[in-house]
């Protein structure tokens, strides 16, 4: 694999690889020193245009750990703030001698562009609202690892909430299709993409009706500037309509599991503290994180096998 | 210095003729047999058509002369059979000044590669809000004005620029967007772009302002033109418009004749163009409209961009393509046209829209300016960034062959292309 730029991109058998070989991570990360020599003499820049917590502190210690050199970017200090382009940042980078880039960018399309530019690889950590697959990764991960199987067919994914501007839902829908989840999507008609029906999901605008036949219900972040360009009528509107509460927690059948990407609008679209979900996996979702994106690179960088 | 061109098929409207035509200085002084001049072009195979007129070149002068000057556009048009081109108003300054219309036409002059024809602006900098001296650019000589880039939003300031329209009898030319609709647009909105998660341009956002136009036009009775048409929907508008006998007329571009959506899955913004490429239903009525008349003409929408500017992300690059050099290429690949369709589509109905018929889009009889061009309609070629005259090359049909090559232009009895090769 030489990107990784969209779940479509990596396929069905390169998900399969990549789940097991994130098992592997996980061992090692397991481990009293979790460092291994895997991509000495390797070098990743973390390239984000766009802020970040969880996704770029994540890849940095999941290079580290396999002792990649790493190197970060950050525009603000960057000559970017003097007007330099795109094209000319990533020339000037490979230059350096660096074998992957991990970009995030506010813009659709850029990790693709950037690929003409330069012969290192390409991890898409994000771009605009189009993909932004290492979640994707980690959350079929930590779903399999949360019901102690690796066959989701037929298990009923539920995401709530701004589909329409989310890459983590689009990522997410073609990644646990692949598996054989059946998948709803929860939102008002406003905050879904036009042409959903071409999408293998089932689409619903009351999110009550759908809590009893849920095993994964996975609630996306509500920006408030959706509010500010008229795409709900009210924050306060959208959670009661959309929100998780503790009325509908207690819906949900008891071995159901609860996710989030981060980061929450507490208060939007949660309602309880996630301490009070009994089966919240938004703290193994941050956990996995590492081990995905240590398998990521792993098989990005690597052509030997894992001692 | 006479020129002969022999052995073509001259196209008229009485149908296509075998005949040679004798050029001497700026005019045909003969048509008939076995003419022979001091220069003699073999035209046996070709067609002769009335030089190509464009209604919707961008020739970025003054302003960007970075992207295109008026010198590289003409010798671009002139590849392209052209013999006039529209020139659009977007420049910097804009075309809302008979300074500045004069001095678009005086860097014509002096390229002398072709008639460029100034069209002006509807609004003043094209801001939508207060009128352009519309008197005084018609007095000027300028008959088809619009904002192109940016439709007049507000119906209140549109209508009044038709009543003026009547009164001087002058074409309003829409750029059909109702902006509300399109903020952050990258493409047109479909299924591909809610698969990449971009802003799209909706059709409804074009066929709102050609209703409100075609209305517009009911009311006032001015004569308005529905630039680069490219929904289904808008088409059926139209063809409904003319069947009421409204003055309404309409282009379409090469390019949303032959390419759709799909193509900016690749995230390459030289396919990003406003409006958008569409769906395949979208192209198929584009060209039954073209073939059955109710759209009048194809006009290229040249967009000469500098390759720093389409080389930004999908959402910043600039909308637009190239066009000059492979438009009759590029349609005779994509739709059916005989060659009398080829010069009403390409040449009459375009300057009958410019008002521009004292010199253009006319038989070639004695008498008139030699403004036409030689055309081999059978021979492929293949598109070449680095053969292209325009000085941007941002052309998505780098690498496609094409059907239909301009082997000489003549403007003015000079030759300004001759075997394929620009003169000057």
């Amino acid at each position: 694999m030489k990107h990784l730029r969209s779940i479509s991109e990596l396929g069905s058998e390169g998900l399969h690889r990549i789940l097991q070989l994130t098992e592997n991570m996980a061992e090692i990360n397991s481990r009293p020193v979790p460092k291994v020599p895997a991509l000495r003499g390797k070098t990743v820049v973390s390239l984000f245009f766009e802020d970040s917590t969880r996704t770029r502190l994540s890849f940095e210690t999941a290079a580290k750990r396999l002792s990649a050199e790493t190197m970060t970017f950050s525009v603000s200090t960057s000559s970017v703030n003097k007007g330099e382009s795109l094209r000319d940042t990533i020339e000037t980078i490979t230059d350096m001698g660096v074998h992957a880039f991990v970009v995030r960018h506010k813009s659709v399309g850029v990790p693709w562009q950037i690929a003409q530019w330069t012969n290192a690889s390409i991890v898409n950590a994000g771009d605009g609202a189009h993909q932004h697959p290492t979640q994707a990764l980690v959350d079929c991960y930590t779903v399999r690892e949360a019901l102690g199987t690796k066959d989701l067919s037929g298990i009923h994914l539920t995401i709530v909430g701004d589909i329409k501007h989310s890459r983590v839902a689009r990522s997410n829908i073609q990644a646990f299709s692949m598996l054989g989840a059946k998948i709803t999507l929860v939102a008002p008609p406003t905050l879904l993409p036009v042409n959903v029906d071409h999408w293998p999901v089932t689409v619903s605008n009351d999110l009550d009706s759908v809590l009893d036949k849920t095993d994964v219900l996975y609630m996306l972040r509500l920006q408030s500037e959706r509010m500010a360009q008229g795409l709900v009528p009210s924050l306060h509107e959208y959670s009661t309509r959309f929100g998780l509460d503790d009325e509908r927690v207690a819906k949900l059948p008891s071995r159901s599991v609860v996710m989030h990407p981060g980061p929450m609008n507490r208060g939007v679209e949660m309602l309880i503290d996630p301490s009070e979900i009994p089966n919240s996996l938004i703290h193994r979702q941050v956990t996995n994180g590492v081990s995905v994106r240590m398998a990521v690179l792993f098989d990005l960088l690597s052509a030997e096998e894992l001692s | 210095m006479t020129i002969a061109l022999r052995g073509g098929l001259v196209v008229g409207i009485q149908g296509v003729e075998r005949v040679d035509v004798l050029i001497d200085n700026e005019v045909v002084v003969k048509v008939g047999a076995n003419l022979s001049g001091d220069v003699n072009i073999d035209a046996d195979g070709c067609h002769i058509f009335p030089g190509f007129v464009d209604l919707h070149a961008h020739l970025r002068e003054p302003g960007r002369e970075d992207c295109e000057t008026i010198a590289t556009a003409s010798r671009a048009g002139a590849k392209g059979g052209y013999t006039a081109l529209i020139a659009m108003p977007n420049t910097d300054p804009a075309h809302d000044s008979v300074t500045v219309i004069e001095f678009v036409r005086e860097q014509a002059r002096r390229a002398g590669l072709l008639d460029v024809f100034p069209s002006g602006c509807i609004t003043m900098g094209r801001r939508g809000e207060a009128l352009a001296p519309l008197g005084d650019l018609c007095a000027a000589g300028v008959r088809l004005f619009t904002d192109d880039g940016s439709g007049v939003q507000d119906p209140v300031l549109m209508g009044r620029a038709m009543q003026y329209a009547k009164s001087l009898g002058v074409t309003m030319a829409q750029h059909c967007e109702v902006s509300a609709l399109t903020q952050g647009a990258v493409m047109n909105e479909c299924a591909c772009s809610s698969d990449m998660g971009v802003p799209g341009w909706p059709s409804i956002a074009e066929e709102l302002m050609v209703q409100r136009d075609i209305e517009l036009s009911r009311s006032t009775g001015a004569s308005v033109h529905f630039l680069h048409l490219s929904t289904a929907r808008s088409v059926e508008l139209v063809r409904e418009a003319k069947a009421q006998g409204l003055h309404v007329s309409a282009e379409v571009t090469p390019h949303h004749l032959s390419l759709t959506e799909e193509l900016l899955t690749t995230f390459d913004p030289v396919y990003k163009v406003n409006p958008p490429l569409r769906s395949m239903n979208d192209i198929r009525a584009l060209k039954a409209g073209l073939l059955d008349g109710t759209i009048d003409a194809v006009a290229t929408d040249h967009a000469p961009h500098a390759r720093r500017d389409k080389e930004l992300p999908l959402d910043q690059a600039p909308p637009g393509m190239i066009g000059l050099e492979t438009a009759l290429g590029v349609v005779l690949s994509s739709v059916d046209l005989d060659p009398n369709q080829i010069a009403a589509v390409m040449s009459r109905n375009p300057a009958r829209i410019a008002q521009i018929t004292q010199t253009h889009g006319r038989n070639i009889v004695p008498g008139d300016a030699a403004n036409l061009c030689v055309v081999d309609l059978e021979a492929m070629w293949q598109v070449n960034p680095s053969t292209l005259a325009s000085k941007s090359k941002n052309t998505p049909f780098v690498g496609r062959q094409l059907r239909g090559m301009v082997r000489n232009t003549m403007f003015r009895g000079e030759l300004t292309v001759r075997d394929g090769v620009a003169q000057k």
